[in-house]
């Protein structure tokens, strides 16, 4: 345990150190929230939904800022390859699944601080929290959210070379797994033929889990949510690990 | 007699033990077949152009990389069946940096000195005691990147020692460093040997770092060791000063000399050279007989032999030549490591 600790302090110590990092990665999600919230607030309504449509977004946005600071936390591993610190982790007589939890776990707790800095912004653009258990669950999801995706970061990363692969999973993987999650607009909205697709993402499953958290409603019973995310924080752990066990340095 | 765990408790004084040890990358040999011991407290050189094969000896030695055949011993433990028992044996600074630039030199310790489960107090003081022994206490709360490259290795140093190893590994300890950092830092590394009885095992392809800095040096070309010994007894070896004599014609001058004394003769393009007890006093002769059979001398020098010479005398070359080459071939070996 104290070994994960170890790892996950560095990730966090080095999280926090970045200013520029932090604010970098709030641009996007707070333009997103900003542009698409005000902007389509007074024409969108989201049948099924009293709230408008910055209501039905928020936590949509929540989730991307989490998707996207964890799956680049997950394959900071690869700058850690580049400047060789990974050796020095590597060459330690600790194993490599402690050093790939405290990786996840590091990851996934700035991810989730990422996706909090965000929420605090939202409450002054009618962000409305439905009580200190909604907000728990929120959390929950979101670091389900961050677990999965850190770990899906590190999986990638111990199959890369170098960073230039980074734009490319970026935008193939990370943005249609965001664009297809139902952050954006209600998954019962879409054309029949996409649905299984949407069905088929995690991160779905995590936007309507902080969903129900934030606004108490929600188009996925939450506990099927929690029971999918928690299927896949599992699940892409285990992947995970099996390959930064296999990582070369 | 019992098996192989006698040894292990009192490790026979043995640091090392290296036992055709081979390692091939898709068919490539990088190291073959190489066998050697280290002595407890000895500091050992594994000298050599780039691509000879230290980095992978090192690696497989410190656990990074599995052999394809062959075994060795680290502090009495198996490289393959033993890998934890060997990691907690050795310290190991890797030929390129491996510090986390954002974090403070203290914290690199720090994390170093959890990551090898050391506890809170004994953490504290030895972090203190080795940032002083490489003077970088007063500097210990900069961010790594403001640190020089000289710097940099002293604190890999001291976090290499930090969890007492037996073994400590240097890999190019002075890479790309400035000569007076150099000096220092073998300054550093003897003192070090001195002071604790460390064994340490350093690969370089610097001839004055193996000859200054170790007890024993093993000369390592294309994967296999082609001479070990003290560094005095590898100068002695090739047959005493070394002659360098250019000529317009240097196989006329070859051909002169034939005097018993003479223990060893080399043509390499434009000048010859011999090899002799006693050069001082044979010189005046050798001017002499050259100058009277009318052949003409270019240039000539008289010099004590480096490993250089050494190098050159078993493999025909020297390193500096070997230099390009030895760069394609660890660019090879690097692209086969990762597939």
């Amino acid at each position: 345990m104290d070994i994960v600790y170890t790892i996950w302090l560095r990730n966090v110590k080095r999280y926090l150190r970045s200013k520029s990092r932090i604010v970098g990665s709030l641009g996007m999600p707070l333009f997103f929230m900003l542009m698409l919230g005000f902007g389509l607030n007074s024409i969108v309504s989201i049948p099924g939904m009293e709230e408008g449509y910055m209501e039905f977004i928020i936590p949509g946005i929540v989730a991307m800022s989490v998707l996207f600071t964890s799956v680049s936390s997950g394959i900071q591993i690869i700058w850690d390859k580049q400047f060789g610190f990974l050796k020095e982790t590597l060459v330690a007589p600790v194993s490599r699944l402690e050093i790939m939890i405290g990786q996840t776990l590091g990851g996934a707790t700035t991810a989730v601080i990422q996706g909090l800095i965000l929420m605090v912004f939202a409450l002054f653009i009618g962000l409305e929290p439905a009580g200190i258990v909604g907000f728990l669950v929120a959390i929950g999801f979101m670091a389900l959210i961050g677990v999965t995706f850190t770990a899906f970061g590190i999986a990638i990363a111990s199959r890369m070379e170098d960073m230039h692969g980074f734009q490319l999973i970026m935008n193939f993987v990370i943005f249609p797994i965001f664009g297809l999650s139902g952050a954006l607009f209600p998954i019962n909205s879409l054309p029949a033929w996409l649905r299984p697709l949407t069905l088929a993402n995690p991160l779905t499953y995590g936007v309507e889990g902080i969903r129900y958290g934030l606004s108490g409603t929600a188009q996925i019973h939450p506990l099927i949510s929690l029971a999918v995310m928690a299927g896949c924080a599992t699940l892409m752990t285990v992947v995970g690990a099996y390959l930064f066990r296999k990582i070369s340095t | 007699m019992h098996t192989g765990t006698l040894n292990q408790g009192t490790g026979s004084t043995l640091a090392i033990r290296v036992d055709n040890l081979t390692k091939s990358f898709d068919g490539l040999v990088a190291v073959d077949g190489i066998s050697f011991t280290i002595e407890s407290g000895e500091i050992f050189g594994l000298l050599g152009p780039n691509g000879a094969g230290k980095t992978t000896t090192i690696s497989m030695l410190s656990t990074m990389l599995k052999p394809t055949s062959g075994t060795a011993t680290v502090n009495g433990h198996d490289i393959v069946t033993g890998e934890d028992d060997v990691r907690k044996s050795i310290g190991i600074v890797f030929q390129d940096q491996s510090l986390d630039e954002e974090l403070t030199a203290y914290e690199n310790m720090d994390f170093h000195g959890r990551l090898y489960r050391i506890g809170g107090e004994e953490r504290r003081r030895r972090i203190g005691e080795l940032l002083a022994l490489v003077g970088l206490d007063d500097r210990k709360d900069d961010l790594v990147k403001t640190y020089s490259g000289g710097m940099r290795r002293r604190l890999e140093i001291a976090r290499g020692l930090l969890h007492e190893p037996k073994v400590l590994f240097l890999d190019e300890p002075t890479l790309g460093l400035d000569p007076q950092t150099r000096n220092l830092l073998w300054e550093y590394i003897a003192r070090l040997n001195d002071e604790t009885g460390i064994t340490i095992i350093l690969t370089t392809h610097y001839m004055e770092e193996a000859d200054r800095l170790c007890d024993r040096v093993a000369i390592i070309d294309r994967g296999t060791i082609i001479a070990l010994d003290t560094a005095e007894n590898l100068k002695a070896s090739i047959g005493g000063d070394v002659v360098t004599i250019a000529s317009p014609d240097p196989d006329a001058v070859a051909g002169l000399l034939t005097a018993p004394w003479i223990s060893g003769i080399e043509r390499h393009d434009g000048s010859v050279t011999i090899r002799l007890q006693d050069a001082d006093r044979h010189i005046p002769g050798i001017v002499t007989a050259i100058h009277q059979s009318g052949i003409g001398i270019t240039s000539l020098s008289v010099r004590k032999p480096t490993l250089e010479d050494v190098f050159l005398h078993y493999t025909g070359r020297t390193i500096r030549e070997e230099e390009v080459s030895g760069k394609e071939a660890m660019r090879m070996f690097h692209r086969a490591g990762r597939r």
